[in-house]
């Protein structure tokens, strides 16, 4: 299983929408609130250069929003 | 061939689609997203039915009325042409693919204005934003610039009164626009420094968003900000179908019974010329375009 982690705010529909995305892939992700983890918002910027959410690190990957066709081709389904 | 085809699925689309679904037409609905500028929106305190519901929670209803049905639904799939074929019939493109009908109801909405001045491009997402409800809570503590004077530039200093440190609204006009019960909210937080006759000249940073340059009365002058919030209204669309006509503002000329002055291309929503842009007023003219798209079906038929 890849390792996913997910940078969110509560208020972002994509946010919401790659959430209930990755749920319904079956696959296991770890979510990061970045309006109340300042924290994970520096690493959010550090990895993938910019502010807007969400941010999806695959692996060492970085997608930036919800862009699915990259999603489905870095989880190979 | 296809009856329809609904391009976009914000409340017009949606609804188009829900009466599509029963009145059995072969249809299919080609969009980018689902729940289009209502997902964005803050808080909806007049649609009718619900006396409160935050935009997002009003496109998740309309999407689970929408999936009642067995409506075939191609998402993230923004459409770029729409083309006229031989035999009165329409193709549909997207990024993805193609698809003809035999009517074509463009339901696309709208997107916001960009000021168009330097470094707007070049930080947009690194700290330039046309989004409060997505992006707002990113700027914890912070100090931001919310630009623009109507009621969406009130709405996220509103927003962004629970979040920022400091908020400078920058207004191009004399007095600030909108509802008198928003204005006399920030007139009342203090923590909101209003800039009126103030004109936005540039965008400043390196690598993220680090200042506004504006010019008020003749001098120039920069703000530090963190964030800028850009909020001076919208654009239709419409660019995706250049064969019918358009209005001075590029909105797609509608009549009563929502026919474009293309037969078979008919329109309903943000997109259209009808005044009020209203996530109750682009329902109902959704739902008014498929009736008149069915009626038409059946009399070239």
């Amino acid at each position: 299983m890849p390792s996913i982690k997910i940078y969110t705010t509560p208020t972002c529909p994509y946010c919401i929408r790659v959430k209930d995305y990755l749920k319904e892939k079956n696959v296991s992700f770890e979510s990061v609130d970045v309006s109340s983890d300042e924290a994970g918002l520096q690493e959010m910027i550090k990895v993938s250069g910019q502010m807007g959410v969400p941010v999806v690190k695959i692996d060492g990957d970085i997608i930036v929003g919800f862009d699915k066709a990259r999603i489905d081709e870095k989880l190979g389904c | 061939m296809l009856d329809l085809i609904i391009v976009g699925a914000g409340p017009a689309g949606i609804t188009a689609a829900v009466y599509a679904a029963r009145k059995r037409m072969d249809f299919l609905v080609v969009t980018e997203d689902i729940g289009g500028q209502t997902a964005l929106s803050a808080d909806v305190e007049n649609y009718t039915g619900y006396q409160f519901i935050t935009g997002q929670e009003l496109a998740e209803k309309f999407e689970e009325h929408l999936k009642q049905f067995d409506v075939q639904l191609k998402r993230d799939e923004a459409v770029q042409r729409i083309e006229k074929a031989p035999r009165g019939s329409f193709i549909v493109h997207s990024k993805n693919g193609s698809y003809e009908a035999r009517a074509v109801i463009v339901a696309s909405g709208r997107r916001p204005r960009w000021l168009d001045v330097k470094g707007e491009a070049e930080l947009r997402n690194k700290g330039v934003t046309y989004c409060a409800t997505c992006d707002g809570p990113i700027f914890l503590k912070k100090t931001v610039a919310v630009i623009g004077g109507g009621n969406s530039a009130l709405d996220a200093t509103l927003q962004m009164m629970n979040i920022a440190a400091k908020i400078y609204l920058i207004n191009l006009n004399p007095s600030l626009g909108g509802d008198p019960i928003m204005r006399e909210k920030i007139q009342a937080s203090g923590k909101v420094e209003v800039l009126n006759s103030a004109t936005t000249l540039e965008v400043l940073g390196a690598k993220f968003v680090e200042g506004l340059r504006i010019e008020q009365a003749g001098r120039m002058r920069d703000l530090a900000v963190q964030g800028v919030f850009v909020e001076i209204g919208s654009v239709p669309n419409s660019d995706i179908v250049d064969f019918v006509a358009k209005n001075e503002a590029r909105e797609i000329i509608v009549d009563n019974l929502n026919r474009t002055d293309v037969p078979g291309i008919f329109t309903a929503g943000d997109v259209t010329d009808v005044p009020e842009k209203q996530i109750i007023v682009a329902a109902g003219e959704g739902a008014k375009s498929v009736l008149g798209a069915f009626r038409y079906l059946s009399q070239i038929s």
